[in-house]
């Protein structure tokens, strides 16, 4: 009986430096997606070493970080990111790497493009040089970032070096209440087990509520997976995933779709399998969250209040939450439906795949951003999820409510282009960081559903979509 | 050895995102910690020796200059891959990290780059932070070889690493290199893995 960990982690085993179970191993890796920021010094530590890429048709990149949202013609203002995302193109063109260049319209942020075009696949070892490379999880990958140092390993060949990670099973039984989504399982985890809580662990999400979540969904849990510490997050697979990747332009076809199939639905953990540790969560007992601090365990439902330090026995403790709380400029006791962003962020790789897109949509149609909301973006995920979008309409449901609709990156997730929180305001985010300066310098995050970034926007307070839904 | 004395230190603290604009694996150091070491807000390209020291932030301060080892707490290294982090404390001058616990990622990285993250007990740790705090100029002896932590007052904490990762660590070996020598390996795996899942290979 094996865990799916376990399935994906022994098939992909090149070679093993000792026979200790936690020695470190080869493992091969299948889908290797590369970004703009972690990628050029390993692309010159390549070259500098006389290497070639060992499989270029395992490689898929896309410039996503700096790439501006608003008039992309005419190109990228700040010199320094543009020469980065050139450099990108550069090696891309020299070595013949797939990349889909800023004005395609398959470009995005590199998340939400791998399974958009079925290049995420389950079974796969998936890495990218960048953290929430365990997004891919959703299709029973083992998906995980790495460094750039790592990044030139898989590139020259083909491999990691790897320690095996302990497991975790998290089972979310139940139904979600209406109006509850991915993101707030995620933070209600985050919540409960701390962000070092999955350190060491690779966490499978499983139980009935999760089996019922749609594939974008499960892709915004995996994602939070590494705010929980663990670098990879996993979900088996069912007719949901194969649904989800058939006719996907990556995604095999004919008898061989046939045959992938069959190999993919053995992908999940055999009954009765064992993990190193089981968490379990009652999905009908979750409620919307926001996070009140500067790291995604501080977190709060929405008719709870911020907490009170004078209450923590921990010093460490006590101090960090003072330190956030001032950092947030929030008092204790405060109740979170009193807090007023001032700017409304819906986008990144978490939460910008169409089914966020269309919840926000609906929450705010017909209604108005409140006056003191000084600004709603919209960022799709990629130009395909916007071109879908547009499709339906929602870009007209936005506009007309308030919000700026804009072009696909990660915009003011990390605030590495243009788009960015000037020092002391308040943003209701669908992004999965709340640092300190995360989306610009002093800016203040709080990390929210799409749902709730909508309702936020329209109320000009935090409140709870479900009233208004 | 300096002391930074709060936890969940993410890799944005470590090296503000705005540096990660650079295409270069060096000068990260004068940046690193940016937004807590300055009080002016830091770009790229900015004249370190003109900007505002924050007098406050512990890297600053006199008795701390030229630390080779950094104390920390738990979780430190947290957020993103960004192997900027690591590249940071080591441009800045730090050869060796002791927390009681790191983010997966970030420790990973360190060995890359042959900075030593160390683990260490919560009461060590503590126990550390006390000494430091009282004591100006105080330094630790960490071998590695024997993996051991020494205070002034002869105390000695011992630590864990993979064999692996010390053998490199200690002769300086190219991870890729190593890794090349398993070139045959690696082939045989890809044929049979191509032949089991010739879908990958489209
Ligand atoms: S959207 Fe945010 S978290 Fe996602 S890849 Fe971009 S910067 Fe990273």
């Amino acid at each position: 009986m094996h865990t799916l960990y376990d399935k994906l982690w022994q098939s992909h085993v090149v070679h093993e430096e000792s026979n200790k179970p936690d020695g470190m191993t080869l493992l091969y890796i299948d889908r290797h997606l590369v970004h703009e920021v972690t990628s050029p010094q390993a692309f010159e530590g390549l070259k500098l070493a006389g290497r070639k890429p060992w499989r270029l048709d395992s490689i898929l990149a896309v410039a996503d970080h700096n790439v501006p949202t608003t008039r992309r013609d005419y190109g990228i203002s700040d010199p320094i990111s543009r020469l980065q995302v050139e450099t990108l193109d550069q090696n891309c063109e020299e070595l013949g790497i797939t990349e889909f260049r800023m004005n395609d319209l398959r470009q995005g942020i590199v998340h939400v493009i791998g399974p958009e075009q079925g290049a995420t696949l389950p079974g796969m070892t998936v890495v990218c040089g960048d953290s929430h490379t365990s997004t891919h999880g959703a299709f029973a990958c083992l998906a995980f970032g790495i460094g750039t140092s790592e990044v030139e390993h898989v590139l020259a060949t083909q491999c990691l070096l790897l320690k095996k990670a302990k497991t975790m099973r998290v089972a979310i039984e139940g139904h979600l209440g209406h109006g509850i989504t991915a993101k707030d399982i995620a933070l209600a985890l985050i919540g409960e087990i701390g962000t070092a809580g999955g350190t060491g662990y690779a966490i499978e999400f499983a139980g009935s509520a999760i089996r019922e979540l749609s594939m974008e969904a499960r892709m915004t849990l995996c994602n939070m997976a590494i705010e929980a510490g663990a670098r990879a997050g996993m979900v088996g697979v069912d007719d949901t995933t194969v649904d989800y990747l058939r006719g996907r332009p990556f995604a095999p076809k004919g008898d061989l779709w046939d045959k992938a199939v069959v190999y993919w639905r053995t992908l999940k953990s055999d009954e009765g399998a064992s993990f190193d540790k089981t968490i379990s969560l009652d999905a009908a007992q979750i409620k919307p969250q926001i996070t009140w601090g500067t790291s995604p365990e501080m977190v709060a439902a929405i008719d709870g209040k911020v907490p009170d330090p004078s209450q923590i026995t921990d010093i460490v403790k006590r101090h960090d939450m003072e330190r956030a709380l001032k950092y947030m400029g929030l008092a204790p006791n405060t109740p979170i439906s009193e807090i007023r962003p001032d700017k409304i962020f819906i986008g990144s790789c978490t939460n910008a795949r169409i089914e966020d897109l269309r919840i926000a949509a609906k929450v705010v149609k017909g209604r108005h951003i409140a006056s003191n909301i000084k600004l709603a973006m919209v960022v799709p995920g990629s130009g395909l999820v916007k071109h879908q979008a547009e499709q339906e309409g929602l870009d007209k449901i936005f506009r007309e409510a308030g919000f700026e609709w804009r072009e696909p990156g990660c915009s003011m997730c990390l605030a590495m282009n243009d788009d960015r929180l000037e020092s002391g305001e308040r943003c209701a985010s669908t992004s999965n960081r709340n640092f300190e300066g995360r989306q610009g310098p002093g800016g203040r995050t709080h990390l929210v559903s799409p749902g709730m970034a909508a309702a936020a926007a329209v109320a000009g307070h935090f409140v709870d979509v479900r009233e208004i839904y | 050895m300096a002391p930074l004395d709060r936890a969940n230190v993410d890799t944005d603290a470590i090296i503000p995102k705005q540096f990660l604009k650079s295409i270069k694996r060096s000068g990260f150091g004068q940046n690193l910690f940016d937004e807590w070491r300055y009080l002016d807000h830091g770009e790229p390209g900015m004249d370190a020796a003109r900007r505002k020291p924050n007098p406050d932030f512990i890297l600053n301060l006199a008795r701390y200059q030229g630390a080779q080892i950094l104390l920390a707490r738990s979780n430190f290294g947290c957020g993103s891959s960004r192997e900027h982090a690591p590249w940071a404390l080591q441009d800045y001058g730090f050869q060796v990290v002791i927390a009681p616990s790191f983010a997966d990622i970030f420790f990973n990285n360190c060995f890359k780059i042959g900075l030593l993250p160390i683990v260490l007990d919560v009461a060590d740790v503590d126990q550390l932070f006390t000494e430091v705090e009282a004591t100006a100029g105080y330094r630790l002896l960490v071998d590695l070889q024997d993996q051991s932590v020494t205070t002034p007052s002869g105390k000695s904490f011992s630590f864990d690493i993979d064999p692996f990762r010390k053998h490199t660590l200690l002769n300086g070996l190219d991870e890729i290199g190593l890794t090349l020598q398993h070139m045959d390996k690696i082939k045989a795996f890809e044929e049979k893995h191509r032949a089991a899942q010739p879908w990958l290979f489209t």
